[in-house]
Formats: C-alpha cells, structure tokens, sequence
C-alpha cells in the first residue's frame, strides 16, 4: 500500500518533472525495466539487447547521448556511467512534440532544448564547439552504412557543410581570421530557418513494448 | 495541297476552319456521307481556286477531308499553346490566375467560333477516346512527378481524406440532389435516386491541380500542399471507379431489383477495384524497372519502355475491370526511383519532357471539347437543380473537409489548424474530369443528360474562375504557415542525423512507428530490390555519387583547359593537414572552397515541386554552359599571369563590370520568378549553383590575394537591403555571378523537394551542390545579408 502510494508520488512528480503523462512515464518505466534487465539503472552494455540499434550508423552516438552529462543536466562535461529511470525520462523528454498549447516563448526555449541535444551529439569533447575533426566524425558515422563510399568522399563533404557554416555564421572573413569551429549560438543561426519542432519529435502515444530484448 | 496558297491569308485560314468544322463529324467516327458534300461545299467556296473537278483537270484543287481531323487536332493544340505563351508573356498574370483557366477560355472561344459558323455537329468526344487515350497520360504525369517523401509521410491522412472524401461527396450530393428532385415544383422528378447518385460521383470528382500552382507561388507549407495533391491523384481513380458501379447499378433496369447484396457487392468491388489496381500498378512498376536495367546500348528506347509498360498497366487494369487509373498511379511511383537511376541522362530527360507534353496535350484537347460543348445549343437549363447543386457541392464540401479533418487530427501529432481546413474546402476546384464523365453518360439511361452536362459545366466555371482567381489572395489573407526550407549541405547532414537519432530513439522505446516502417522497407529495398532492378551498384549516398562525378567533370576539364588540378587528389593531403593543425587556416578553407566550388555541379535535377504545366528548364544546358564559363575564366586567368591570348581580356575588368548592380538582386531575381511565374519555370535555376569561378589553387594564392583586392572596391559599395530589382532575367544570373568572380550559392530550397531521404535514393540533390563555400570573398556580406533577407521572408508565419 505505502508503496504504491510513494510510487504514484514519484509518477507525480515525474510528471511535473518532465511533462509526460502518466501513462506515459508506466510505459517507459516498463521498458526501463525491461532494457536494464530489473536493476535499477542502466549501463551502456544493456543498450546492446535492443537489436535494431546495431543497423543505425550513429549507434554509438545515441547511446551516448544518454549518459552524456549535459543532456542529464548533470555537469558540463563528461559521462556518467549509469543512468536511473529519472535520468531516463529526461533523455526522452527531449523527444516530446511540441505541445501546441504552448506560447511563442516556451516554444523558443522547447526549441532551444531540442537543439542544444543535438548540438551535443555533434561537440563529443564537450569543449562547446564544433570542429572540423568532429564534424568529419559526424559525416563518416552517416555515411558509414555505404559501402561504396570512401573516407576521403565523406571528409571533403564535411569540410564543405563546415564552410558553409562558417560563411552563415561569421560572415565575412578576414584574410588572417581563423573559423575555429561551431558554437551554440552558431548552431542557432544554422537552424533558424529549419523548423525543429516538427521535426524532433517521437510519438509516445501508443507505445506496445515489443519483447525485442534478450 | 491546294490550301497552301491559302495559308498566308489568315482570315482564310479562320474560313477554311470553319468550313471544316462546319463539314465534320466526330472525329473518331469520320462519316462518308458528309465528305461529298465537304467536299462539294468547300468546292463551292473555293470555286477561284478549283475548277469543275469533273471535267478538267484541277490546277488548284482541295482535298480537306484528307486532312481534316488531324488538321483541326493540330489547330486546336497550337492555338492552346500560343495563348499559353501569351499567357507567360504577362508576368502578372500566372499570379492571377490558375493556367485552366485560360485553357477553358481558348476552349470558350473555339467553342464560339464553331458556334458562330452555325455548323451542324461539332467534335465530339467519346468514351473510347477519352479513357483509353486522354486520361492516361493525365494521371501519368500526374503520378511521376509526385514528391514521394512528404505523400508518403501523410499517406494515412491523404488516404483518409481522399477516399472517405470522395464518397461523402458523392453520396451526400446525390442524396440532397434526389430530395431536391422531390419537390416536384421544379419539375425534375423523372430524375430517379440513381441518377442522382451518379451525378453527385462525378461532379465530386474535384481537380485542385490548378490551385496547386497558387499553392506553390504562396509557399504553403508542406502537409498542406500534400494533401491537395494526394487528392488530385486519388480522387480521378476514385470517381471513375464510383462512376463505373453506379453505371452498372442503373443498366439494371429496374431500380426495385436493387438488394442490399448487390449493394455490399458494389462496396467490395469498390475495394478490389481499388486495391487491385495498385498492385497491377506495382507489379507493372517493377517490370519496367527491371528492364531499363539491361538497356545501356540502346538508350534510345528507354522512354519507349517507360511509356509503354505504364500505359500497358493501365489497359492490364481496364481489361480486368481494375482502376485503370490507380494502376498507371502506382506504376508511376514505383517505377520511378528505379528508372531514374538506371537510365542515361538525356532518356531522363526525355521522359520528363515527353510526360508533360502528354499531359498537355491530353488536358487542352479535353478542354476545347468542353469548350464547345459550352457553346452550342445541347443545353437544358435548370435554375433549380443548377442552384442546387453548387450550393451542395460548398455544403457537402465543407462538411467533408470538416469532419474528416477533425477526426484525423486527432491522429496526427501535428494537426491542420482551421485556416488550412479552410484552404483545404475552398479549393475545391472541378476540372476536365467531371466534365468528362458527364458528357459520357449514356443518353439512353440518362434522358436528362443535357441538363446534367449543363449543371457540370456551371460547377466547373464557377469554381475554376472564381475559387481559383480568388484563392491566391486568401491563402495570402488568411497568412497560412508557410513552408520555410533552406538547401545546404548542413541541412542535409542533419536531417539526416535525425531521422537516424529518432529511430534510434523509437527503438529503445520499443516503439513500432511509421519511422520504422520506412526504415524497414529502406532495408528491404537495399538488400534486395536495389541489386535487382537497378543497373550498377551505384553508390546509393546523393551526396558521394554527386561528388564523384564532379571530381570527373573536373578531372576532364582541366586537362582540356591545359591546367593540371591536383586539388582532387590532394583532398587527402589537405584534410591531413588540417587535422594537424585542428584550425582552418585561410590556405585551408581557400583549397577546401575550390574543391567544392569546383565539384558542386548539379548533376541531375529531379522534381522538385509539383507543377503541371511546366518543367525546370533542363540542366545539362546549365551544365555545359557553367562548363564554358569556367572554362573561359580559367583561360582568361592563365591570360592574365602572362599568357599571350590576344582575345583575353584581364579578369579585372570582368569583375568591375558588375560591381554597378546591387547586391540585392540575384537573391531577389530568383525570388520574383517564383513570385511571378508560378509555373516553375524558375525554381530550378534558383537551385542551380551558380559556378564558382575561381583562379586555381596551384596558381596561388597570388591569384586569390589580387581577386581578392580587385573585389574590394566592392565592400565600399551601397549595398541595399531589400532586393530593389525585379524581373530581372534569369538567366544573366549565372553569368554575373560567375563573372563576378565569385559564386553567389544561396538560393531559396525549391518547395517541396523530392529528395527521397528515407529511401536514400541515389537523387543527386541539389542541397551539396548549394554548399558553395564561396562566401569567403568580400562579396560574402552581401549575400548573408541576402540570406538574412531571404530567412525572413522564409520565416513568415
């Protein structure tokens, strides 16, 4: 009894937490469950008995998004090594469609939210820029699944969409000024014109959790 | 033979016309009766040109007859064509209006001028040539040059709305019509349920084609114009197939025999019709597609096969009592990912052209029978049921459009809003589909035909003038959500990272949705379809086979230019180099913005918004001449080191040359075509890339740092914000920019772009190409100014 009282409290409070609805949160908690095998918590070798995880080019990306401290809110750098159900829903929540009730200024920091996950997906040393090299990481991870296509094709097309960037986000360059990479606000800029919201969204309506875990 | 001398008179040319049309008969059913006396009258009116044929030989003689149908067929289509070019030449009037209707107008007028001669029987259309040459390739054009993607992500609702739309339409106008045909005040009471029905299945029939052109113009944002679309193409195929049932229904004679087996009957008939025809469709799609990849030798035929194997789905289908039209859809669709990638460049090409010609030439020819059909003496006017039945059509419209659209929002994570609903309702345009069926209806079991064809005709003038003219500014009053897509490599890269974050976010949650489908069947089509129907294992990546091409294209030109380029190759030096160091220094993004400018060819363009009446202008010709620009500066750049070229002159004065106009204008100069020319004529040249000219890396820095000062002088120049130069020729885009020295990449993503991305098709699309690095000179403020004008107009909600 006490227990599921204290449960549906933290269902409660989950919710104002995260903004997902209850049913939602029993949901996710039963795959939680599921993913970690019972424990508690989650490492980064449970992520392997999700199975069509292995067919995505940016896996490793993915994954570590979710241990990724910056996405927790957990510091500004670094990894953590195992995640609880908290730490779970917050990753997810980053996936809720924009609700539509919402004003103009919470759709911005909505936004806002979706693109900095995004931008930390790209900046894996958590140094706050974009580099070449990571960006080259980016393309590669893409393209991998290709096997026609050699490391060269995918740097030199890194290294366009990076001039490309610099030219949306400095301008004008000065003939000794160096672009050292994209930052957050240029990440912004990038995808002023995009709209994220529609598109950075998963639906969490009808989830039937299907038994693909080993 | 004897009109030749005739043709340089015009007003005989109109006479011989009429005389003509006065003397014929229908057209597929050509009646030696009246021939003689063709004969003899045209005879009697040419009697300066002819003799007594009988008794001399004839120095000027006529032979009409002998031509006559194919002649009056010709005529017809010119004159269509020549007031369709008088109707571009107006730049404001494609804004005004959908391109039908000035198609009804040339129609109207032919129509008048048959009436005018007082003739006796005017062409006439019947049901063989309608659906067996007419309509296919409507529906075929119609079916290739769909976005696939975006139909795709909205198939539920466009399924939804099309289908369910389409009976709720039929079935509630017939219904209201028949209570109508009750009251017997208006004297229609012979009109029976059936008939009523049948009207109501085809008058239902809408075709928002022409309202999708405004559409395009007044950038809508992407669902929206999908579901209009989706509808254009589903709604022939369901009409036809309601129309067909209800036909069947009523040769029954008597309307007691009807039980509600036969009706359940005709629901699943309905269904396999339906579903049957599609899977003709596909299996045909196949077909074809697994042979366009043996046809290297003999591209020749490629477009023969195309044509072919979808026209022989549709009559497959017609033989079997199947949608003829959903087959030929669907053959369309499938064959064309697969078709694209096998077949050679000018087939490609080719089928585009060949396509919308078709097309073309089947809507006018529809068009001018309606036309005449209007102007003629076969009308019954009804004020009542006439009334009625526009007033209906809004009604049961409105009601459809509401309903379907409340319950499939409940569906969708992101629902139309009320103003699209209510641009979804008002364009509810009827064309040369309902038209048609209403003039093929068996007079027999129809006695009030005419009076039918008149109601279809008043429907269709109403809405094609007034909803189409009007519905351009309502989209614009009513400010609805605009479609805001930019091009750029970064775009690609990143929709393209999230659709694989998401559904790797879908499969931790254990989540079965539409992403995964389309994931799933991308997989399927990988492993298997792919090796079977496409001819090479080609990379599949649109931006790798791009770049390889490009790095050919270079390769070919240098040599031919006398410049050996080693920046290809030294790609891998380069990137080595950088990462030493991890900071792009000049040098770097100097060599990294050659490779591009120079690589970023636009190979081949595929569709790119929807438009029916008109193609982007051909690539190749782009190609060859950016190929020749390039060329002539590179020449002119080795000139200017030292060469002796006589004829060359220095790049300075070439780039000083366009220093006079304003920035603003390439920007603007693509915006206004698209504003002022919706049939799309321009979209494409706003994606071209616009080549980069630029002195070769090898040949320095030298070269860099002099193009460099010589554009300097351009900092200091006003630079205008708002684009202050309209109708500006597009053309002299790309000289400008190339002559200018530097490459102006930005332009406005084409609407609704048919980048397959989930089936990563090998589109080559235009987004790498648009990734010019060619901002760095000093040119580049302007155009990020252009860039910062261009997102707001982008932006506008």
């Amino acid at each position: 009894m006490g227990a599921a009282h204290s449960a549906s409290e933290e269902v409660r409070e989950l919710v104002g937490k995260t903004g997902f609805s209850s049913d939602q949160i029993e949901q996710l908690h039963r795959r939680f469950k599921q993913l970690s095998g019972d424990q508690p918590t989650i490492r980064k070798e449970n992520f392997n008995n999700v199975p069509d995880l292995e067919l995505n080019p940016i896996r490793s990306k993915i994954i570590r998004a979710f241990f990724d401290n910056r996405n927790l809110r957990k510091g500004s750098s670094g990894l953590a090594d195992e995640i609880n159900f908290e730490d779970f829903l917050t990753i997810m929540s980053y996936f809720r469609p924009i609700d539509t009730t919402m004003d103009e200024e919470q759709v911005q920091l909505c936004r806002k939210e979706k693109l900095r996950f995004l931008f930390h997906m790209y900046d894996s040393d958590s140094d706050g820029r974009i580099t070449l090299e990571e960006y080259r990481n980016v393309v590669e991870e893409l393209l991998s699944g290709n096997p026609h296509i050699e490391k060269e094709s995918a740097r030199s097309i890194a290294d366009g969409a990076m001039m490309e960037a610099a030219s949306v986000c400095v301008g004008q360059m000065e003939p000794d000024q160096v672009y050292e990479g994209i930052t957050f606000d240029d990440f912004l800029k990038i995808w002023q014109g995009i709209d994220i919201e529609t598109k950075m969204h998963v639906r969490f309506l009808n989830m039937e959790t299907i038994a693909l875990c080993h | 033979m004897g009109f030749q001398m005739l043709v340089p008179f015009s007003p005989w040319n109109w006479v011989l016309l009429l005389v003509a049309l006065k003397c014929s008969e229908a057209s597929s059913d050509l009646n030696e009766a009246t021939n003689s006396t063709a004969q003899h009258e045209a005879n009697v009116r040419f009697a300066a040109a002819s003799s007594e044929v009988n008794e001399k030989i004839s120095v000027f003689a006529l032979d009409y007859d002998y031509v006559q149908i194919p002649y009056e067929v010709t005529l017809w289509i010119l004159l269509a064509s020549l007031a369709k070019i008088g109707f571009h030449l107006y730049h404001r009037l494609p804004g005004l209006m959908p391109e039908s209707c000035l198609l009804i107008i040339v129609g109207a007028l032919v129509g008048a001028i048959i009436f005018g001669t007082d003739h006796k029987s005017p062409p006439v259309m019947d049901s063989s040539i309608y659906f067996l040459y007419l309509l296919p390739p409507i529906v075929l054009e119609g079916g290739y040059f769909m976005p696939t993607r975006p139909f795709f992500e909205n198939i539920g609702s466009i399924l939804w709305w099309a289908g369910l739309g389409a009976l709720i339409n039929a079935f509630g106008i017939g219904l209201s019509l028949y209570l109508i045909c009750q009251i017997k005040a208006f004297g229609l009471s012979d009109v029976n349920l059936l008939q009523n029905l049948l009207f109501g299945s085809l008058i239902s029939a809408v075709d928002p084609v022409a309202v999708l052109a405004v559409f395009e113009e007044a950038r809508v944002n992407e669902p929206l114009y999908m579901m209009i679309f989706g509808e254009a193409l589903l709604n022939d195929g369901i009409s036809v197939v309601l129309y067909n049932i209800l036909i069947a229904f009523t040769k029954m004679h008597k309307f007691e025999d009807i039980e509600p087996v036969d009706i359940l009957a005709g629901c699943a008939r309905f269904i396999i019709v339906g579903v049957g025809g599609v899977f003709f469709g596909v299996i045909f799609g196949f077909i074809s597609a697994f042979i366009t990849r043996f046809t290297q030798n003999i591209s020749a035929i490629e477009p023969l096969i195309v044509f072919m194997f979808s026209y022989l789905s549709y009559l497959a289908a017609e033989t079997l009592y199947l949608s003829g039209i959903l087959a030929i859809t669907a053959c369309a669709v499938t064959m064309k990912k697969y078709v694209e990638e096998n077949v050679s460049q000018t087939s490609y090409t080719t089928i585009k052209y060949f396509m919308k010609m078709l097309s073309s030439v089947s809507e006018t020819l529809i068009f001018i029978f309606m036309g005449v059909s209007t102007i003629g003496k076969n009308h019954e006017w009804n004020w009542a049921f006439i009334c009625f039945t526009l007033v209906f059509c809004q009604i049961w419209r409105a009601i459809s459009v509401f309903a379907l659209f409340y319950v499939s929002n409940q569906f969708r994570t992101f629902p139309f809003s009320i103003k699209d609903q209510c641009i979804i309702f008002y364009s509810g345009v009827r064309g040369a589909g309902s038209f048609s069926l209403a003039f093929l209806l068996p007079l027999s079991l129809f006695p009030r035909k005419k009076m039918f064809v008149t109601a279809t005709l008043v429907v269709i003038y109403f809405t094609v003038f007034i909803q189409g003219i009007t519905i351009g500014p309502l989209v614009r009053y009513l400010d609805v959500k605009k479609t805001n897509k930019k091009e750029s490599i970064n775009e690609e890269l990143h929709i393209r990272l999230m659709d694989h974050l998401k559904a790797g976010i879908e499969d931790v949650c254990g989540q079965w949705s539409h992403y995964q489908v389309r994931d799933k069947f991308k997989k399927f089509d990988h492993r298997y379809l792919r090796k079977i129907l496409i001819r090479k294992n080609r990379p599949k990546s649109s931006i790798v086979s791009l770049y390889k091409k490009l790095e050919m294209k270079q390769a070919i030109e240098m040599v031919e230019t006398g410049i050996l380029s080693s920046t290809a190759f030294s790609v891998p030096h380069q990137a080595q180099r950088i990462h030493r160091t991890k900071r792009l220094s000049l040098e770097d993004v100097e060599c990294m913005r050659n490779i591009l400018t120079h690589n970023m060819y636009q190979v081949r363009q595929r569709t790119l918004s929807y438009n029916k009446y008109n193609l982007k202008p051909q690539t190749s010709e782009k190609q060859a001449k950016e190929i020749l620009i390039r060329r002539q500066n590179t020449l002119r750049e080795s000139m200017r080191k030292g060469h002796s070229l006589p004829w060359g002159k220095p790049a300075g004065t070439k780039n000083i040359r366009y220093l006079s106009f304003p920035y603003g204008h390439p920007q603007p100069a693509r915006r206004d075509p698209r504003v002022a020319d919706f049939t799309g004529n321009d979209s494409s040249d706003s994606e071209l890339p616009s080549i980069m000219f630029k002195a070769h890396p090898r040949t320095g820095t030298l070269q860099q740092r002099q193009l460099t000062q010589e554009i300097i002088p351009m900092k200091s120049l006003p630079r205008g914000r708002k684009p202050c130069h309209f109708g500006y020729p597009r053309n002299t885009n790309q000289e400008e920019h190339v002559g200018a020295g530097r490459r102006e990449a930005l332009r406005p993503k084409p609407l609704f772009h048919a980048v397959d991305e989930e089936f990563e098709s090998g589109e080559e699309s235009e987004e790498e190409a648009s990734a010019s690095g060619s901002r760095w000179s000093a040119e580049h403020r302007p155009s990020r100014q252009h860039h910062r004008s261009h997102s707001p107009l982008l932006q506008r909600k």
